[in-house]
């Protein structure tokens, strides 16, 4: 099975072909090109961040990564194969609200089904489980343990609050070891404090784990300190590099159309002020 | 119904035996009798696949599918009865076709109101439609069909239809045990799930023609009009309960069974009520109970569980759950 390839909390070998190759692909919805002519790479344990206005086809570029969506022209490699052939080395965290208030379902088992559960059948009471079982159960509370959600992984997660279950469906992500994990919006509905916590919680994952992030922004400045990469999507094409290059008054304002400052705050860290669609809280 | 009638009478002077002499021989004889023997064969396995694939229905929030399923079974058996067929044939037919149907329209994991309301309306009135067929033109039929249909008569269950809707329910929850964990990702989690390569489009349809499948054998116990007290009320009661998903789900397959069990028991205690009537009016009481055992327990819940939390790395209260 799935459970242990790799021994947990050692970080993956170390490999240097690249995670995610994008070779001048075109993706296109219902006749309309969302995005044409983008190239990029994604090497192993790198944080990168989707950025861009709404509707400019960021979360298409996501599912087009997972093979849920095929590229019309060019091609796309994960992680050595065409998309969607090696889903279950991908954790991946959908755009989305909530879980209904009245889910009646406890996060550990939310957590349990990124494990198994696309696998058929039925399982077995615990006591029957065996050693199988048992090893399922130790990683359940080890990746849970990882996000520190053990106060809350008991309570349905209809009751959790957003960062609570935002830290379950990222425990979900990582429960088999994947060493790419695409996240959409993780830290929308989130408040600011959490955002930062989430935020660092991902980072240190992907330094430690050497897991690769993709990850899709509203809101560029809660992981702008942790970036290694920065894909820019605008006007139907795509702009990558290191945020220092990407994250500049001028380079935002061409790709928004719309004018964007960069400042530095005392730390020196980049702050970017004036970006549509950011949440009101967040403009600094 | 002939065997009804005469279950009726069975009922009737066997009351002595079950209220004069000591509990176990009233148990005894009841047992011994061939009406209830086939009963509670039927019943067991119907009530068990009900409870057990209700527990993904409410789930899922699919009880509106399942509901507009009742219609579907009613219009099936008369449309059979109307063709001079077997009339589990109609039953089964329509309501795995429309299932499917349902799945296939609703062109999402889970079906859309409008099309399951437009769908059970017209599906009913095509209903009325068969039986004024039925009534008018078949020298045979005879007149308790249509209320048997509706109501169900599990005392008046043959031994070989009987043993007939076991081997179903036998086949269909092997199958639901099959799809078991896929399924339950997929209704958590249709997204997720989908990436990690559970067929959800597939999922949603063959489920729905599960639940059409269950709604055609509960009709034959219950009836049609009252098939989702098996199907709703146990796996309701045992999502109050409990909040792990594979516990849940055996439980809702128990409370089901004993529904079924004790609503038996009653009818044939009381001859005068009817059994489709104690076997809804069990499963109602106990959901109620179930409702009444947690409304307390979850108002201390709400009040430990604050709704915003800003700090996550702070220990929140422990579930009151476990």
């Amino acid at each position: 099975m799935i459970v242990t390839e790799r021994a947990p909390g050692r970080p993956a070998p170390p490999t240097h072909t690249p995670v995610i190759v994008v070779d001048q692909a075109e993706a296109r919805l219902g006749g309309r090109a969302i995005w044409s002519d983008v190239s990029l790479q994604i090497g192993p344990g790198q944080f990168v961040a989707v950025l861009g206005p709404n509707g400019v086809g960021k979360s298409t570029l996501l599912k087009a990564v997972l093979g849920l969506l095929p590229v019309s022209t060019g091609q796309i490699k994960v992680l050595g194969g065409s998309p969607g052939r090696h889903n279950d080395r991908i954790g991946y965290l959908p755009q989305r609200r909530a879980f209904d208030p009245t889910t009646r379902i406890r996060g550990i088992d939310i957590v349990r089904l990124g494990l198994d559960g696309d696998r058929w059948g039925t399982p077995l009471p615990a006591i029957l489980g065996g050693r199988r079982a048992r090893d399922a159960r130790e990683r359940v509370e080890e990746v849970i343990g990882l996000v520190g959600a053990s106060g809350y992984a008991r309570r349905p997660i209809g009751q959790c609050s957003g960062g609570e279950q935002q830290r379950l469906l990222i425990a979900q992500a990582l429960i088999r070891h994947p060493e790419l994990l695409v996240l959409d919006e993780p830290l929308d509905s989130l408040d600011v404090t959490n955002q930062a916590s989430v935020s660092s919680l991902i980072r240190d994952i992907s330094r430690t784990r050497n897991v690769a992030v993709l990850l899709v922004a509203h809101d560029v400045n809660p992981i702008l300190p942790y970036l290694d990469q920065v894909i820019y999507l605008a006007h139907g094409g795509a702009v990558m590099g290191p945020p220092e290059q990407v994250i500049t008054a001028d380079t935002l304002s061409m790709l928004y159309g719309t004018p964007i400052d960069v400042l530095r705050d005392r730390a020196g860290r980049l702050v970017v002020v004036g970006q549509p669609d950011a949440h009101a809280e967040h403009r600094r | 119904m002939s065997s009804a009638d005469a279950s009726i009478l069975a009922r009737a002077t066997s009351i002595d035996h079950a209220l004069g002499a000591n509990p176990i021989d009233g148990l005894a004889h009841m047992l011994s009798l061939q009406f209830i023997q086939h009963a509670l064969v039927a019943g067991t396995s119907i009530a068990l696949l009900s409870g057990l694939v209700g527990y993904f229905v409410v789930l899922r929030g699919q009880v509106f599918a399942g509901d507009a399923m009742s219609h579907v079974a009613y219009t099936g058996a008369l449309a059979a009865l109307a063709a001079g067929v077997d009339l589990r044939v109609g039953l089964f037919a329509a309501t795995v076709i429309v299932g499917l149907a349902l799945g296939l329209l609703g062109g999402r994991s889970t079906a859309d109101d409008v099309v399951i309301g437009t769908t059970f309306a017209w599906v009913l009135g095509l209903g009325v439609f068969f039986l004024a067929l039925y009534t008018t033109h078949s020298a045979t039929g005879n007149s308790t069909a249509n209320v048997n249909v509706l109501f169900g008569s599990i005392f008046g269950i043959s031994s070989s239809d009987a043993r007939t809707a076991a081997w179903i329910a036998v086949g269909l929850i092997a199958l639901l045990l099959l799809i078991g964990r896929p399924l339950l990702f997929a209704s958590l989690d249709p997204a997720v799930a989908r990436a990690r390569g559970v067929p959800v489009r597939l999922l949603g349809p063959l489920f729905l023609a599960i639940v059409g499948a269950t709604a055609a054998e509960a009709s034959q116990a219950i009836g049609a009009l009252l098939l989702f007290g098996l199907v709703a009320a146990p796996p309701a009661a045992a999502q109050r309960l409990t909040d792990r998903p594979w516990a849940g789900f055996v439980l809702s397959g128990i409370l089901a069974v004993a529904s079924m069990w004790i609503g038996i028991s009653l009818a044939y205690a009381v001859p005068t009520l009817p059994a489709s009537f104690t076997i809804m009016a069990t499963s109602t009481a106990i959901y109620a109970g179930a409702a009444l055992i947690t409304v307390g327990r979850r108002r201390g819940e709400r009040r430990r569980s604050h709704p915003d939390v800003s700090a996550p790395e702070q220990p929140q209260g422990q579930a009151a759950t476990s």
